[in-house]
């Protein structure tokens, strides 16, 4: 077959490709395995780029015995681990001087392979988040049982602690539920319409004993005209307790937080019209580090002082949830010593 | 390299030898990942087969090293052709060692308990490996592309390996001084991981041969150094 007749074919594959002579040279190669395997791959030796045992093997198998394999490919994309399928297929009399030729075309199964992963990581996240609580629970009971049976005083802290425990559990199982919710209703769009600025204010009353108790004070800055956006009424609520909630305990040292809601003409990320909340806190901050995982589940920045307040490390992975239904977004400004601020944005 | 050879059989020679110690390079990275894997899900069997292939990453090691001699003898290569045959040595024996140093985790396998207090370590552990894992493919990667950036930045990166190797010399130290009931297990732990910081310092050898094809020369500045252990 003629050079170019293989180039086109190669250039029109959608997936990585490389032609691999029977002089075990790269023939050819499109430009999605060089994006993949690096430029300037035409007369190198295939064992030099891709040099992982497995795919080594079967190539050299394909060539040997001119049967089609397969193999894995292992390789990164930046941080993060790629996983490829790679296809080896003969091709008898079609390569160099009517040699024989390797087809090896690289599949991606990176995002099967992740959700396989994440589901396994959120089952153990889970368990190991359940049985913390519960460990507590059963070594009080069985002290209540033995050492502590008949003193009251002891009898009455134990109860106390066994209740925030068990506290804990119980929003940990909410939390959970409603993430399952959320995430099962993220492709329907909102019906309804509803005024932000009510929602805020009614929002911030529940949270205002909250405020007091930790020496909060909340400010609120809305314009004089409603604010309508499509939405879930009990989902934004969600959202804007959540977010509060978190500068009240995490960044409740800065002495105040302010919420504003203001609206965008046109706002580049929404393409139109959107109204946006800030909700920002003067506490420790954020280092930097953090702000790519925030939404992840159980992530926390500090689990320790995360668990002294209660956190179930869901909350914001249940904003970012409710956000994606409403075709939003989450914004986080932060840096240590500076405060952070969220910044919720919704389509008008 | 490919750089037009009139002596073709010449370039073969070359172009092979590189794409054998490449490929050497594939086995060394294997050995090391499954290495980790075996020892973290403490799988005996995986274990053993590493320490078996390591055989075969020494038999490559001999060969890569017999075609350097007969290209260095028949050839007489001069310019980039003879540091592409040196360099080839170089990273060969290089590879070597970092299969050595899989197959040394791999015999500690069964004697590290699976203790679970200490396996903590093992998350840590298994950063460190992920970390200098990139190195070294990242190494062979920008040898085999001539990536000189790609090169300077792995020499760099194994400052973060040594910062990580310290962290886990003090935290296994804490275990053993807080439950003498450990000190066995940390201390193959501590091996594992002083084995696994030998890889990026190996990982940064062959990115200072990828450096020496390209300009001739080896990189000036010194080696960063971060391994403060010796002074706990």
């Amino acid at each position: 077959m003629a050079d170019a007749l293989i180039d086109a074919i190669l250039a029109a594959t959608p997936l990585p490709a490389i032609l691999v002579g029977s002089d075990e040279r790269i023939a050819g190669a499109n430009a999605e395995a060089q994006a993949l395997l690096g430029a300037a791959l035409t007369g190198r030796h295939f064992a030099a780029i891709l040099r992982q045992p497995p795919l080594v093997e079967a190539i050299e198998r394909c060539i040997a015995e001119r049967s089609p394999q397969t193999a894995r490919h292992l390789s990164r994309d930046g941080a993060h681990d790629t996983t490829y399928e790679v296809h080896c297929r003969p091709l008898p009399g079609l390569g160099a001087g009517q040699g024989d030729a390797v087809f090896v075309s690289f599949v991606d199964l990176t995002q099967m392979e992740q959700a396989g992963q994440m589901r396994r990581d959120f089952v153990a996240n889970v368990s190991h988040e359940l049985r913390t609580p519960l460990t507590a629970l059963m070594g009080f009971i069985e002290t209540l049982r033995g050492a502590a049976r008949d003193d009251a005083k002891a009898r009455d802290r134990f109860l106390g602690i066994m209740e925030a425990e068990a506290n804990r559990m119980n929003r940990l199982v909410g939390d959970l539920l409603s993430l399952n919710r959320v995430e099962s209703e993220e492709r329907v769009r909102p019906a309804k319409r509803l005024d932000l600025g009510t929602l805020l204010s009614s929002a911030l009353a529940t949270l205002r004993p909250l405020a007091d108790e930790a020496g909060v004070e909340l400010n609120l800055t809305v314009g004089q005209d409603p604010v309508e956006v499509p939405g879930e009424p009990d989902q934004l609520r969600q959202v804007v307790v959540n977010l509060v909630e978190n500068a009240i305990k995490y960044g409740g040292a800065g002495g105040s937080v302010d919420v504003a809601l203001t609206v965008l003409d046109h706002d580049a990320a929404m393409r139109g019209p959107a109204a946006r909340i800030e909700v920002t806190d003067h506490g420790p901050g954020i280092d930097p580090v953090h702000l790519p995982r925030l939404t992840e589940r159980f992530y926390r920045v500090d689990s320790h002082r995360s668990r002294e307040m209660g956190g179930t490390g869901l909350g914001l992975a249940i904003v970012k949830h409710i956000l994606n239904r409403h075709r939003g977004r989450l914004r986080v400004d932060s840096a240590p010593s500076k405060g952070a601020t969220f910044t919720v944005i919704l389509p008008r | 390299m490919n750089t037009n050879h009139i002596l073709s059989a010449f370039d073969r020679d070359l172009e092979g030898v590189q794409a054998k110690v490449m490929r050497m390079g594939g086995m060394v990275e294997q050995a090391l990942r499954d290495s980790i894997t075996a020892l973290l899900s403490h799988d005996i069997e995986m274990a053993a087969r590493v320490r078996q292939d390591d055989r075969a990453i020494d038999e490559l090691d001999e060969a890569v090293k017999s075609d350097c001699a007969r290209i260095l003898a028949l050839r007489a290569p001069t310019a980039v052709d003879l540091r592409v045959v040196l360099s080839v040595i170089e990273i060969s024996s290089n590879l070597e060692r970092c299969g050595d140093y899989a197959k040394n985790i791999a015999k500690r396998t069964p004697s590290v308990g699976v203790q679970h207090d200490i396996m903590e370590t093992g998350t840590a552990l298994r950063r460190m490996a992920e970390f200098v894992q990139a190195m070294l493919s990242d190494a062979l990667d920008s040898y085999i592309h001539q990536d000189e950036d790609k090169a300077l930045d792995v020499i760099q990166r194994d400052v973060e390996a040594d910062q990580m190797y310290n962290t886990l010399f003090r935290s296994l130290l804490t275990h053993m001084m807080e439950d003498p009931r450990s000190i066995a297990t940390a201390m193959h732990l501590h091996f594992i991981a002083k084995n696994i910081e030998r890889v990026g310092d190996h990982a940064t050898g062959i990115c200072e041969q990828a450096i020496y094809v390209l300009t001739g020369e080896m990189p000036q500045e010194p080696r960063p150094k971060q391994d403060s252990t010796t002074r706990m």
